[in-house]
């Protein structure tokens, strides 16, 4: 591997010497409810080329940990050990110390590129504040503009933006999402760091998109000797770029291994789970062996003919299309699985059905309702055969009312019962959902978030409706959670027999439940088909890349993808 | 007294990325129709309002002349026919600029408004650069220190400032600096001696300050911000109070964004993360606030005025109400009316300038 | 995480009422200003509500047994704060002042609320032509100077002059067409901000009326800001108020008292240094007002994580969800903080 000469020599270590080190890392936040151990005992290191990946779920510490490497804890934090980086302990230099050390020894890559980048100002003008709060040059005097500006261009260029020199007069809304996130790589690569800490660095990002920036991160790595520290709750990622993991569970590191060895033989129970709760494309696939599409015979219960659905312009622009020609049909008892990145209309063609948004063309039958020119009068009857699950468990349940309330609502507006009655089949339900019947007296926010979204989907079941849309359900949750929910999908699916359309970014959480799936791709539906055949050989440009994107949560199996994914690319 | 903290829903929204091109040049324009609505709204609730009770010769004169007499004048004035035609009339005249005639002292209102609106002017700018001056930079401070003692103190600063009301502050500045110290004139724009040399110039501004400058009247310029102090700083202050608020919410509100964070990952420092990462970005709400803000100048001003008997509208307006002159009352809400109205527009277009979403 | 005021356990109703829920929750100085502004409410309150007992005169009396009282007498002595020149005691009036302020933020607040409050669902939740009508109406008023909008009102209802009660109800009407486009606006809001939340949404997929949905699902949470949205718009009704009474458009001195009408009597009294007649009226404005905005802001910003004290900030990502940010922002979103 080679180091980066113009920046690194003054501060070339012996390849053995860890880049960062951390020893008896202790986080503590001092919150209403009194002390919160947020990173109770964490010690590790990374070594000069080296991407090491922190994992675990929501809560594990993993954020808390890469926030105290930048010193970037909020002051109700209190933190002990040692975090070590060039000989300098962050947790106790002083605050100009910490100043130098951060852009020039370390650097942050974010979570949300859109975010992390300051709308009101150019991205080089952000890129050159970074190179300008330091000392450059060898009199240690301050970057001069045009110099800061030279090397914002710079750093532009070694991320891969095209025409760097006009664009870094750019603002950030003027770049796409995975633009915008290597934007924020730029910035973080100006002063050349010895380290880059990337918390979730491809979560905000399609999957398209992310296996670019993993492709550039891996690039860093290889060209400039760049070690990284890689925050995710993502297999896929891991395997795809990490060398060494670090699992993280509730402040504590559970296990350390290279990562090959992590994948093929976890020690801890707690990784094994991990890994098995993980969805892995092509396994578990719930249209295995099938040869053809299932539940066909019966009437379709929804059948959308050339489906258009437009978003009116503001202020005279053309109109948006954000679903375009869309034909497909659903039958009963079929699981139809809807796969797409962001903007790609899955989520209005679910809200079509349900009928929240308007169709504007084409045709769009639903129960044999035409849901062009819908009267909410005479589709309300009907919608006692629909149920709805959303994405956010958080926000689809109203904070006043109880989870009881909340789960009887659509059998007290269609079947109007007495109380008991009605009290008796929520407890049924919430049985069904396998959640204790005594929650009924709660209040959504003393729930967990997997909790809510079986309560969700205890509330969309209580008619026995014949079509049940599913929303991104489980996106929101972890990946442990995730796949109890699935589990308990599938099963009330199969119990319960009705049909769903399952939304979802994710591919392999698409196929572990449906045998027939739709792919979309900006408004269009450009392949469907049984689940295992899209999945294993998909015939449509856009479903071939977007598969080959999608990383596996195995390393050998993944550097193949990746080659493959290359190959595809420069065909 | 319009204060908010967070920017209010627009009534058009600004246009994004999305509609590039043309978008901005679209958005003032659909802006600036906006104003007419609004004013045509106020015009018609203003004169509804002050009508529907009765004429205004009633109002001003009832109990002093003999009825017959009044009736006579209401029906030289035609304020008896019918009220809606009476509108549409009226709707013609100040699409002309005809806003009658006072009834207390029967000069054309006109010319009454062009009069002292300098003076108002003048008012409104000093109190605005205090404003300014005070509210922001400590505004700035008081979220860079939050939840420590010094923005504590300037919160309970900034509550105080918007709770004493303009007359009372007026009061009490003028029992320090003025009856107790001497510092300054209790009263008044401008000296005699200086009023006259201002009545002499040949196109004066209005505004006292500036017509000083220009006719290079040193000693009459001192003798103007002498005056200009207290009532600057009472009517300021009111609005200090406000814009510090604003900008300490805001700026909070910014300092805990990802990009503020992402500076400081990359080595800013803390002073530059405040005036600059997090400032402007914040200054577009805060722009759209202050602009409301106009209203709650105005408002303050009419008293102020009467404090310290400065010969503006507001002084006047005062002067017209214990007359129960509502023509001349009517005449200046109606101004002051279309000077909110443009200023909002302005201050909008402002806020959008500021947003490279809405440039580009 | 601290979002009590979103998230009602069931507590006892002491500790879900909206401001000492909130003394609860808060700390150090942000308790401190609290407390303070609770404090300063509650002598306002006993204030206006014990006028008859407390004050040691009428607030139109000037003569006792003993004779008339002196003008413009200095404070100390039979009368603590002085009497003014009219030979009003100073200290009664500011008392009895209380009262008047009381009465009509009561009358003004409540009124405003109702038809703020429903003007502002209808509007929101349904669109259409009468939600851009009320809107550009609202917006129009809105952005009027207060105190020029009660002018025109009281000279619409009385032409400017009335005694107590036809001056509290006159004064209680000029500040209502102030605060119902504020109401409006803010219910309004925060109804379209619902209107587009999942379990709005899921209400209207599985068929609830429009009817159930307000009442039920949006009514609740759209009102919860209600108790800050008073306390703030109740101090800008004692600054109105005060501001009509100087200019003369208040409540005749002798029907009630009123504060900001004996500073207008005061201010010629101060050329020639007599200070009592207008400070004592004056700090009683300023005191309530400070109180309510207090209680007011203290509210607000322990509704909002961005605003609350840093001790509550949580330790991971966003606190609480989504819509407690928004929603105590559209709190703010209020005239008269």
């Amino acid at each position: 591997m080679t180091i980066n000469i113009d920046s690194a020599s003054d501060r070339s270590r012996p390849a053995d010497q860890p880049v960062l080190e951390i020893d008896h890392l202790k986080v503590t936040f001092a919150t209403d409810g009194g002390d919160v151990y947020a990173v109770k005992d964490v010690s590790l290191d990374v070594r000069s080329g080296e991407v090491l990946a922190i994992v675990g779920e929501s809560g594990s510490g993993k954020t808390v940990t890469a926030k105290t490497i930048l010193g970037l804890l909020p002051e109700t934090a209190t933190s002990g050990g040692a975090v070590l980086i060039n000989g300098n302990n962050v947790i106790s230099v002083s605050a100009a110390k910490l100043r130098q050390i951060r852009g020039r020894d370390v650097a942050m890559v974010f979570q949300e590129p859109s975010t992390a980048l300051n709308p009101v100002f150019t991205v080089g003008w952000q890129i050159a504040e970074g190179i300008r709060a330091h000392a450059g040059g060898a009199g240690g005097k301050r970057v001069s503009a045009k110099d800061a500006k030279v090397r914002a261009i710079e750093a532009l260029r070694k991320v891969g933006i095209p025409d760097p020199e006009h664009r870094v007069n750019y603002y950030p809304h003027q770049f796409s999402g995975g633009q915008k996130q290597r934007v924020v790589i730029a910035a973080a690569l100006a002063l050349n760091p010895g380290l880059i800490v990337a918390d979730e660095p491809t979560t905000a990002l399609d999957v398209t998109v992310q296996a670019e920036i993993l492709e550039l991160l891996r690039d860093l790595r290889d060209k400039y000797g760049t070690s990284i520290v890689l925050i995710t709750h993502n297999m896929g990622v891991v395997a795809d770029l990490a060398d060494r993991v670090v699992v993280m569970y509730q402040g504590d590191v559970v296990e350390e291994a290279p990562v090959r060895v992590l994948f093929a033989e976890p020690k801890q129970d707690y990784t094994k789970k991990l890994l098995a709760a993980v969805p892995h494309l092509g396994r578990n696939s719930a249209s295995e062996g099938l040869r053809e599409r299932a539940h066909q015979g019966s009437p379709v219960l929804v059948e959308a003919t050339n489906l258009t659905i437009e978003y009116p312009g503001r202020l005279g622009t053309p109109a948006f299309k954000a679903v375009d020609g869309v034909s497909f049909t659903v039958s009963p008892g079929e699981v139809f699985g809807l796969v797409g990145e962001s903007g790609s209309g899955k989520t209005t063609i679910g809200r079509a059905i349900a009928g929240l948004n308007r169709t504007t063309g084409g045709s769009l039958k639903v129960l044999g309702y035409e849901m062009l020119n819908l009267k909410e009068r005479t589709f309300k009857p009907l919608r006692k055969n629909i149920g709805f699950v959303f994405q956010d468990p958080a926000a689809s349940f109203n904070p006043q009312l109880t989870i009881g309330d909340c789960v009887a609502e659509p059998m007290i507006i269609h079947t109007n019962p007495s109380p008991a009655q009605a009290r008796k089949r929520v407890a049924e339900l919430l049985e069904s959902v396998q959640l204790p019947a005594s929650y009924a007296q709660r209040y959504p926010h003393e729930l967990s978030g997997g909790q809510r979204q079986r309560a969700s989907l205890a509330r969309a079941l209580i008619l026995n409706p014949r079509l049940l849309i599913a929303d991104e359900p489980t996106s929101a949750l972890d990946v442990s959670v995730q796949a109890k929910v699935l589990e308990l999908f599938k099963e009330i699916q199969a119990e319960f027999g009705f049909a769903a359309l399952f939304i979802s970014h994710d591919l392999a959480v698409v196929d572990i439940l449906s045998q027939w799936v739709g792919v979309l791709y900006k408004g269009k539906l450009v392949e469907q088909g049984i689940g295992s055949q899209v999945m294993g050989a998909p015939q449509h440009d856009y479903t071939k890349r977007l598969i080959a994107s999608l990383p596996v949560p195995d390393p050998d199996e993944q550097a193949r993808r990746r080659e493959a994914h290359r190959a595809l690319l420069t065909q | 007294m319009a204060t908010l903290i967070d920017a209010p829903p627009p009534t058009v929204a600004a246009p994004t990325s999305k509609s590039a091109g043309g978008g901005l040049g679209r958005y003032i324009l659909i802006r600036f129709l906006l104003i007419f609505p609004t004013i045509f709204i106020l015009v018609t609730l203003v004169f509804f309002l002050m009508r529907i009770t009765g004429d205004p010769i009633t109002a001003a004169q009832g109990g002093r002349l003999p009825q017959e007499q009044i009736d006579a004048l209401v029906h030289q004035a035609g304020y008896d026919r019918n009220l809606f035609i009476q509108y549409i009339e009226y709707l013609g005249h100040i699409a002309t600029g005809n806003f009658g005639r006072t009834i207390s002292d029967g000069r054309p209102v006109i010319e009454m408004l062009a009069k002292f609106g300098a003076a108002t002017l003048e008012l409104s700018i000093n109190a605005v650069m205090v404003a300014l001056l005070v509210g922001i930079p400590l505004g700035m401070f008081a979220a860079h220190k939050r939840d420590k003692v010094p923005d504590a103190v300037l919160r309970m600063f900034a509550i105080l400032c918007y709770a004493t009301p303009v007359f009372f502050a007026g009061l009490l500045l003028k029992l320090t600096f003025s009856v107790g110290l001497g510092w300054f004139p209790v009263a008044g724009r401008a000296s005699t001696t200086t009023e006259l040399a201002m009545g002499r110039l040949a196109a004066p501004t209005g505004v006292y300050w500036l017509d000083a400058l220009r006719s290079g009247n040193l000693a009459a310029f001192g003798d103007i911000v002498h005056h200009a102090v207290l009532p600057a700083v009472a009517l300021g202050l009111l609005t200090a109070g406000v814009f510090l608020r604003l900008v300490r919410t805001n700026v909070i509100g910014t300092l805990g964004r990802d990009y503020v964070e992402a500076g400081r990952s990359r080595g800013v420092s803390e002073y530059r993360l405040v005036t600059k990462h997090a400032y402007k970005p914040a200054l577009i709400p805060i722009i759209t606030v202050m602009g409301l803000q106009i209203a709650l100048l105005l408002g303050g001003a009419v008293l102020t005025e009467t404090t310290f008997e400065w010969k503006g509208l507001g002084y006047q307006l005062a002067q017209y109400l214990t007359a129960r002159d509502f023509v001349a009352v009517q005449g200046i809400v109606m101004l002051l009316a279309v000077i909110v109205a443009i200023t909002n527009f302005v201050v909008d277009i402002a806020a959008a300038l500021i947003d490279p979403r809405v440039r580009y | 995480m601290g979002t009590t005021v979103l998230e009602p356990k069931k507590k006892s109703l002491l500790n879900r009422l909206p401001v000492s829920s909130h003394i609860r929750q808060s700390v150090g100085l942000q308790r401190t200003m609290l407390l303070i502004g609770v404090v300063l409410c509650a002598v306002f309150v006993v204030a206006a509500i014990f006028a008859p007992v407390l004050a040691p005169y009428g607030y139109s009396q000037i003569s006792d047994d003993a004779g008339s009282f002196p003008a413009q007498a200095e404070p100390g002595g039979k009368h603590l704060m002085g009497t003014t020149v009219g030979g009003y005691d100073v200290l009664s009036r500011m008392i009895w002042g209380s009262q008047t302020a009381m009465a009509v933020i009561v009358a003004a607040v409540l009124m405003s609320i109702f038809l703020g409050v429903f003007l502002g669902l209808v509007s929101g939740y349904f669109g259409g032509w009468l939600d851009r009508v009320l809107v550009v109406i609202a917006d129009a008023i809105y952005a009027f100077p207060t105190l020029l909008v009660a002018i025109v009102m009281s000279i619409a209802i009385n032409k400017g002059q009335s005694g107590f009660w036809g001056g509290i109800l006159a004064c209680g009407f000029a500040i209502t067409a102030v605060f119902v486009p504020q109401y409006f606006r803010v219910i309004r809001a925060e109804t379209i901000r619902l209107k587009a939340e999942p379990f709005v949404e899921s209400a209207q997929v599985v068929g609830a009326s429009s009817a159930r949905i307000i009442s039920r699902h949006i009514f609740s949470n759209a009102t919860r800001t209600l108790p800050l949205i008073f306390t703030l718009n109740a101090s800008e009704a004692i600054l109105t108020l005060a501001g009509l009474g100087f200019l003369g458009f208040g409540i005749e001195p002798s029907s009630a008292a009123e504060w900001g009408f004996d500073l207008n009597k005061a201010m010629s009294d101060a050329s020639s240094g007599i200070w009592w007649t207008g400070v004592f009226p004056g700090l009683a404005i300023v005191l309530t007002v400070v109180g309510l905005t207090l209680v007011g802001e203290s509210i607000n910003d322990l509704n909002d994580p961005r605003l609350r004290g840093r001790k509550a900030a949580g330790a991971k990502g966003a606190p609480g969800p989504s819509t407690a940010a928004a929603q105590s922002a559209i709190a703010a979103n209020v005239r008269g903080l």
